[in-house]
């Protein structure tokens, strides 16, 4: 029942929108996506950004947690169109915001400026430029590597602290909600750097954790305090 | 193929200290447990010391690639098209508008599949697209594969199908008697355990009526994959999965391929808790490639996750209980009927782990306990963390408050009175041999101290954030279970690891399939290997299915013992030829050197030669498959030594009850687990806490709602899984190590007893709080607000 391959392999919904986004300190413009996709696919499978992550799609379990315009919401929830314009930090912008360290100068990363088009000889090519494609790590899955020849304490030091807590304080099972809820207590504890059990516990109950029963996740909270404090 | 990137190995992996007052390196001291987590980095990244997930960096950067993460140049997308009707014949499927549409590359039905129409665990009962006849509601019949998701699911949507329905089977126990709905039957497995005098009765007798509702597993990462087909037609498949081998077996077998043209390779796993031991994506994924010559990835929405995956068993049971006055066990009649839905998936072993365990871990001279698996039009049923443990636990548990209730007895003495011991019998005729430190969790979790009285913040009572109790109609309670599984694979099944490892210069490469899906094997495999051969540097791969033999399943709390058993015996095997060629060079006795640091040693600790000078260029590579004892088949009375080792657990559960409103917050659950050696603290903490709140989510809220078949809550909107405000303090209690002669290290597994007791005694302290009995899970506010 194979249909015929002469169909153009690169066909859209009807439809489509140019979208401008930028995230992470870079410029990224999609001159035609479908205009029902939400910002969570075009991170995921358009941009080569898949940290935030497709647990439920609707807005119930946090996976997606992304910062727009400094507001935390879930990707799923927000129509790629609908972010064009604003200012989107995903968990792969947490940690490179900050300065870093291998710089004396301590200024900030320099920001790139880019430009994503997905015309390709005249067609829309549906999963992002190929450039994408090595970006993007096939399994290798458990010899993750956390160097660059670099020390594992140098590999933390150039983490979000909130991401370093959850490496140092056992936070991480299975992993799939890790990426929400990094981004969810970094917003949290920049808004209240101090916030008492019950706030984190209602802070975090929009994302959901299967693995973990939450109590190594609180631990990291705490940790994540005392090194934004200065006092780990 | 996409490339893939060369990983350089790691550095030592930093460990969390101990508890103060612990000991661990080089030995096996007894451990107060994991009390504490603070302080500076250790380094020894031994066994037992509390060693960091290799892949924690990754996954908190979000760079840690799962399964739904993958991408390839040219990829489609799949979606399967599934049955709206629990019973329904097929009379037609058109796809030819679905084929017709403008970016959809295949649209594939039970006619394009070249091999078998049926897989299975255990029986090969379940279609891959259904033909004739769907079963239940969400069975497969049509994949496609399109340009776009939206395209695909639109297609899926196109594609028509003429259904006749007719009325479906949906109670298990009219299952036993109703006309077949397969042709292989109604009942997947009886089995009509007896033991000791049947006739014996007690001075005391209760009686009672459990029942357990639906639970899912509800891991985070949905099901999800990447096909890549080859120009010699093969095929390979990146999936989360617990088991790579099986997975691969059953695939092949509907594909029409010898095994070794389907390469399965283990992609990043988003929890599994048996929901992935049953393949559900993988033949669809594979056949679209194959037909499209084109890489295809394939992701389950939250609702076909609900549907696409087995659950675990809801279970109906009826107990009756006999004991002297003294409250010594003389008897326990049960008949367990657990609804397997409408394929068979693993429900002949869980039936089996429900019978063999339905007196629970108490000295019990006689039983007749009947179990029935059944077949019914309602959603497949199968392995879930406990498996069948769980249910019957709820149920012996709650009938032993009642018997403490009717002997006016204290329920922790009772428990205490029968306490099981290595040289008793189980009810199988087992004598359960090994470890067996019973008393000893009771004892640990009924001492641990009471929390504060509720502090009056709505928060902080039940109903939470809906702020809707009223602190003086708060009731506080107080419950108490006890729990026990077997571990690993029972019934004389062939269970085995393997694992190869690769000593080149001072970097050890561990090869082994066992599934990393987020308990930590990985770090546990990097634990070994660097006890072992003194090596930090430590690669650790799953290879794929043609690369390295079946790790068995993840699953039945079985890979620290048997794939840590496996790599243990691999980097020994190269230990020893290391230790015999150096000793050669040195003309001295392998006997009086050892590795540590990266060299040869002598006995006093002098590094004599260095690894690099004795493998670097030529690699010392061992493989080895590693077996547990072999165990026997049931026989037709349920009798038998089935079963290689157990595992014994007790919660003391705290509640809040807001009595009127039938809320109730879950405020403390202190546990006491028998874990044989504790191999890495914090590791073993996660499973605890995570397992123990899975139990709390049965007690309290978790059911997947089925009318007439057809699942009614397949979403994180309306199944409701703890969040953090549900979370209550766990507490470890004790971890009593006691090593079991037959394990690895020593060490039990410890994933699956968490959850096996914290459902009953969260629901015995809603009994204390309300005086109700309460003999269905998950207690409802109903149950309660109405008595």
């Amino acid at each position: 029942m194979d249909t015929s391959a002469n169909k153009d392999r690169a066909v859209l919904p009807e439809s489509t929108v140019r979208v401008d986004l930028r995230i992470n300190g870079r410029n990224y413009v999609l001159p035609d996506i479908w205009i029902g996709e939400n910002l969570l696919y075009v991170l995921r499978e358009r941009l080569g950004l898949p940290g935030s992550k497709n647990a439920c799609e609707q807005g119930e379990c946090g996976s997606c947690s992304v910062l727009v315009d400094g507001v935390l919401v879930c990707a799923c929830l927000v129509p790629a169109a609908d972010a064009s314009g604003r200012e989107i930090t995903t968990v792969e912008g947490l940690g490179r915001t900050l300065a870093d360290p291998a710089d004396s100068s301590g200024k900030h990363q320099e920001v790139q400026e880019e430009e994503l088009t997905q015309q390709e000889e005249g067609v829309q090519e549906l999963s992002g430029p190929a450039m994408i494609a090595s970006s993007i790590p096939m399994p290798q899955l458990q010899d993750i590597s956390v160097t660059d020849g670099m020390s594992f304490e140098g590999v933390l030091s150039r983490m979000h602290p909130v991401q370093q807590a959850f490496v140092m304080t056992g936070a991480i099972q299975c992993g799939f909600c890790t990426p929400g809820l990094v981004v969810a207590i970094a917003d949290l504890l920049n808004h209240n750097p101090h916030p008492s059990s019950l706030q984190v516990r209602e802070a975090i109950s929009g994302n959901l954790c299967r693995c973990t029963g939450y109590g190594r996740i609180f631990a990291a909270v705490r940790r994540a305090e005392e090194l934004l404090a200065g006092t780990a | 193929m996409p490339p893939m990137p060369s990983v350089p190995p790691m550095p030592p992996m930093p460990s969390v200290p101990l508890a103060p007052g612990t000991t661990r390196e080089g030995g096996w001291q007894e451990s107060s447990g994991p009390a504490g987590f603070s302080g500076p980095f250790a380094t020894s990244g031994l066994i037992g010391s509390s060693v960091i997930r290799p892949d924690a960096v990754d996954k908190a950067r979000g760079d840690f690639a799962f399964s739904s993460d993958l991408w390839a140049e040219g990829m489609l997308w799949g979606k399967v098209l599934r049955s709206p009707y629990p019973s329904a014949r097929i009379l037609s499927i058109d796809t030819a508008r679905a084929q017709q549409m403008s970016g959809v590359m295949a649209v594939l039905t039970w006619a394009d599949l070249p091999g078998d129409q049926v897989f299975g665990l255990e029986a090969k009962d379940q279609p891959v697209f259904a033909h004739d006849m769907v079963r239940y509601s969400g069975e497969p019949i049509a994949a496609v594969a399109a340009t776009h998701p939206e395209l695909a699911r639109q297609a899926a949507d196109a594609i028509v199908v003429d259904f006749e329905p007719g009325p479906p089977l949906v109670d298990p126990d009219e299952a036993l008697s109703a006309p077949a709905i397969h042709e292989e039957g109604n009942v997947f497995r009886h089995i009509a355990l007896r033991h000791g005098d049947i006739e014996a009765e007690g001075d005391v007798v209760v009686e009672g009526t459990y029942e357990v509702g639906m639970q899912d597993q509800a891991f985070m990462g949905p099901e999800s994959g990447l096909a890549i087909p080859s120009s010699d037609g093969s095929v390979d498949l990146y999936i989360s999965t617990q088991w790579l081998h099986v997975d691969r077996d059953q695939v092949a077998a509907c594909l029409g391929l010898p095994p070794e043209l389907v390469r399965l390779h283990l992609a990043g796993v988003g929890g599994a808790f048996g929901a992935r031991e049953d393949i559900t994506i993988q033949v669809q994924l594979c056949l679209l490639a194959l037909r499209t010559r084109r890489p295809v990835k394939m992701v389950f929405s939250r609702a076909e996750s609900f549907l696409g995956h087995v659950h675990r068993h809801p279970a109906r049971m009826w107990y009756r209980h006999h004991a002297r006055r003294d409250g010594t066990l003389v008897k326990v009649e049960a008949r367990i009927v657990l609804d397997g839905g409408a394929y068979m998936s693993s429900s002949a072993a869980v039936i089996a782990n429900a019978t063999c365990f339905a007196a629970g871990p108490y000295r019990v001279p006689s039983a007749a306990v009947d179990g029935f698996a059944v077949r019914t039009n309602n959603p497949p049923c199968g392995a879930m963390r406990g498996f069948g443990a769980v249910q019957v636990c709820f149920a012996y548990e709650s009938q032993m408050d009642r018997l403490a209730d009717a002997l006016q007895m204290d329920p922790i003495e009772l428990r205490l009175k029968n306490a099981i011991c290595p040289t008793d019998r189980l009810i199988t005729g087992q004598v359960v041999g090994g470890t067996a430190p019973v008393a000893e969790v009771i004892r640990a979790a009924a001492e641990a101290p009471l929390p504060e009285p509720a502090s009056g913040d709505l928060l902080e009572l039940p109903g939470g954030a809906g702020r809707c109790a009223e602190y003086d109609k708060v009731v506080r309670g107080t419950g108490f279970a006890v729990g026990f599984k077997n571990l690993l694979y029972s019934e004389g099944f062939d269970d085995f690891s393997t694992a190869r490892c690769r000593l080149d210069g001072d970097m050890a490469t561990i090869t082994c399939a066992a599934a990393e899906v987020g308990q930590g094997f990985v770090t546990l495999a990097r634990q070994v290997a660097t006890e072992t051969l003194g090596v930090t540097k430590v690669r650790i791969l799953s290879g794929d299915t043609n690369e390295i033999g079946s790790a068995g399943s993840t699953s039945a709390s079985r890979q620290s013992w048997m794939s840590g058993g496996a790599v243990l015996e691999a980097c020994k095997a190269v230990a020893d030829r290391i230790l015999s060629m150096a000793a050669d060079t040195l003309q001295v006795r392998p006997e009086t050197l050892r590795l540590s640091g990266g060299h040869v040693v002598s006995g006093d600790g002098i590094p004599l030669i260095s690894l690099d000078d004795l493998t670097r260029g030529k690699p010392v590579e061992e493989s080895v498959v590693f077996h547990h004892r072999p165990t026997d088949p049931l026989d037709s009375e349920g009798q038998g030594n089935a079963h290689v080792s157990f595992a014994f657990v007790a919660h003391k559960a705290v509640v809040d009850v807001d009595v009127e409103l039938g809320l109730v917050r879950v405020v403390q659950l202190s546990t006491a687990q028998d874990v044989g050696k504790v191999l890495n603290p914090l590791q073993l903490l996660g499973q605890i806490e995570g397992g123990t709140l899975q139990g709390v989510g049965l007690a309290v809220m978790e059911e997947l709602l089925v009318a007439d078949g057809i699942v009614q809550n397949p979403s994180f909107t309306d199944y409701l899984i703890p969040t953090a405000l549900d979370a209550p303090d766990i507490v470890v209690a004790r971890l009593v190590e006691e090593p079991d002669p037959l394990a690895p290290f020593g060490a039990k597994g410890a994933g699956e007893m968490p959850a096996i007791s914290s459902t009953p005694a969260v629901v015995s302290a809603i009994r204390d709080a309300t005086g109700l009995a309460l003999s269905r899970v998950p207690v409802r506010p109903q149950d309660i607000a109405n008595g």
